[in-house]
């Protein structure tokens, strides 16, 4: 079974905080890392392929420091990279973004199934995914929590939904976002890291993938960021004061609305 | 591209701190773009000179914007009945079909949908599509996609606003790909701007760390995805009046690729926590999963129920549909108690906009005192069995 599993290397949002005083991000010491739910999306596509066989790509959008998230899908089990970069791709919206990988999953040749994460946690938009299987022609099926059963012809698997789940099965191709209770992701074994330091990144540029230069980066965005400010605070930051009893006391006085 | 005028840079280094992904760097006296330029703008809004700005490449504009025309909110159906996020955007929806002086359209997908069309003009529709059949009774994102698709690219709607709900958030993206519009996840707020009529639309990004402003100006339609419990529903008004077009779907709308072999509605998630008028929340400050047997206990002195943050969810003290933020769900209670919940900027996008909002937490500097209306420093362990044992005597009284 050929497997494309697609990642984003995204600041650690974890980590990253609002400077109180300044009102802007404190992002020192704020890491680069794999998008969390992409190791998941890895982890699925490395297990089926040692469950039913083939090979797994993964492919990353981005500036060339991505190459390390590339490395790192290596040594944990993937077994060839590919990076998508280009200075012309900046600015890229969901659906240029997804435009680029369509191109570069095309120019890259045959495939059965290709598993993205639910969402990057810079964004969180979860747009991707369905727009990349849209552009491919191919059906897709998100927040997938569970792979029943896979085989050459058929896979079987749960989607999430807000009240419960749903059981699908499908054919191939098809593209699939995972959720993180899908699986546990390995930790790369040593032999996985000196494959990764060994193995050769090949990256691909605008040019190579033939993309329309009106529908990459941000010519091919048509949604634009036209205000950025930090979120309006909310409440009116009332400590009580007093022993707990005291503050117990005051409490229950200002919820008294609630209690009917 | 980011372009810096040097004549006008005076190498200030406002746009350096400015920058969210650490992409510009003064060298010697200018501004020098790296990168992880993302072109996201933040640094083009604080230059006190106006030495930043970004070219767009020259985008190309779609040559029939004004053939475009009209409000349409995507109402989901599922289980017998509206998802009530589909009345809060037939608020929203009324509100900027008025701005605009256009209709306000509903498109109803489902089977079985009794009344709920008159219910959609009750709350604020002009127009329902409604499409009722049984093949739409289960979800699938094909079948949605090409129904709710083809229905655009025949009436031509302005604006399509969705749910971000696990369906919303499914087969919208796709949608926006077939009928080539840009598409806008988990808008927390909506206008239209007043000189050309664009949708403003407003979402939290990097993990609710910062807000953004989005707007589509060069194609059509501009489509949203919203949160659930951010907007407001309108009353329903008996008196309305409206018009209900039936819809067939074709045998080609209704294949799949994909078959839904079940549905299974899980158990724990039968308390809806976005349903709840009063929410007790829980964090790690519980010290382990026994904590939320005290939790348990508060919310249901006070008749509510219980939710949680993410960190607990993560470590397995209480199951995923109880996960309030960011990741988990969005909730408006009347009332939210955080007990032992630091209040991360993922947590609190998920109940800021909650009526009254009450922190317990021995820590004092815990930014969930920020967002806070009432706070109590202290330990949970001595503060919740005297809050319950409070709440209980002025209850017998």
């Amino acid at each position: 079974m050929k497997i494309i599993v697609c990642i984003k290397q995204v600041p650690d949002a974890r980590e990253v905080r609002l400077d109180p005083e300044t009102n802007t991000l404190a992002r020192e010491g704020v890491e680069s890392i794999m998008n969390p739910y992409d190791q998941h999306a890895l982890e699925a596509g490395v297990s089926l392929k040692e469950r039913c066989g083939g090979e797994v790509t993964v492919i990353s959008m981005g500036p060339p420091q991505a190459e390390a998230v590339l490395r790192q899908a290596i040594s944990c089990g993937a077994d060839q990279a590919l990076l998508v970069s280009d200075r012309s791709f900046a600015g890229a919206d969901t659906w240029a973004t997804s435009y680029t990988l369509a191109q570069a999953i095309t120019h890259a040749g045959e495939f059965d199934l290709i598993i993205c994460g639910k969402q990057a946690i810079d964004g969180d938009t979860a747009q991707v995914g369905p727009g990349l299987a849209m552009r491919l022609g191919i059906p897709y099926a998100t927040c997938i929590q569970k792979i029943r059963s896979a085989d050459e012809e058929t896979i079987v698997f749960e989607r999430m939904m807000d009240d419960g789940y749903d059981v699908l099965q499908s054919g191939y191709p098809l593209l699939m976002t995972v959720v993180k209770d899908i699986n546990e992701p390995r930790v790369p074994s040593l032999r996985g890291k000196m494959k990764a330091k060994k193995a050769e990144i090949k990256i691909l540029s605008a040019e190579d993938i033939e993309a329309d230069p009106a529908c990459i980066g941000l010519p091919g965005s048509p949604t634009q960021v036209v205000k950025v400010f930090p979120p309006e605070p909310r409440g009116a930051r009332a400590i009580l004061t007093g022993d707990i009893d005291e503050q117990v006391e005051q409490l229950v006085e200002k919820l008294k609305p609630y209690l009917v | 591209m980011l372009k810096i005028d040097e004549k006008l840079c005076i190498g200030c280094g406002i746009c350096e701190e400015q920058c969210p992904f650490s992409s510009i760097e003064v060298v010697d006296g200018i501004a020098v773009v790296g990168d992880a330029c993302t072109l996201c703008g933040a640094c083009v809004e604080v230059c006190e000179v106006e030495a930043l700005a970004i070219d767009d490449g020259g985008k190309v504009v779609r040559d029939d914007l004004d053939s475009w025309s009209g409000v349409w909110v995507f109402c989901e159906f599922t289980h017998g009945q509206p998802a009530s996020v589909a009345l809060e955007l037939l608020g929203i929806g009324r509100t900027l079909a008025e701005a605009r002086g256009v209709k306000l359209s509903a498109v109803l997908l489902g089977h079985m949908t009794g009344d709920c069309a008159d219910r959609l003009i009750g709350h604020g529709a002009d127009i329902v599509y409604r499409i009722d059949n049984p093949g739409l009774e289960l979800f699938s994102d094909d079948i949605y996609e090409k129904i709710l698709s083809e229905l655009i690219l025949e009436h031509k709607p302005e604006i399509v606003l969705a749910g971000a709900t696990a369906i919303g958030r499914s087969f919208i993206p796709g949608v926006a790909t077939t009928v080539d519009a840009g598409l806008t996840a988990d808008c927390t707020k909506l206008a239209i701007r007043e000189d050309d009529g664009v949708l403003l639309q407003t979402r939290p990004a990097f993990g609710g760390n910062i807000m953004a402003t989005i707007v589509c100006t060069h194609s059509r339609p501009q489509m949203a995805t919203v949160r659930p419990k951010v907007m407001k529903e309108r009353a329903f008004d008996g008196e309305r009046t409206g018009t209900i077009f039936d819809v067939t779907p074709s045998a080609r709308q209704l294949t799949s690729r994909i078959k839904v072999l079940e549905s299974v509605t899980a158990a724990q998630a039968k308390v809806n926590i976005q349903e709840s008028d009063i929410l007790v929340s829980g964090g790690r400050g519980l010290d382990n999963e026994k904590g939320f047997e005290l939790i348990a206990r508060l919310a249901e002195a006070l008749g509510g129920n219980v939710s949680a943050s993410r960190a607990v969810v993560d470590a397995g003290w209480i199951p995923y549909p109880h996960q309030v933020g960011q990741t988990g769900k969005t909730v408006a209670p009347k009332l939210y108690i955080a007990c032992g919940i630091s209040g991360a900027i993922q947590h609190v996008a998920g109940m800021q906009s909650s009526e009254t909002i009450v922190a317990i937490n021995r820590d004092a500097d815990a930014p969930i005192f920020n967002v806070a209306d009432f706070g109590i420093v202290g330990d949970l362990n001595e503060v919740i069995p005297k809050l319950i044992a409070k709440i209980e005597e002025k209850r017998g009284s």
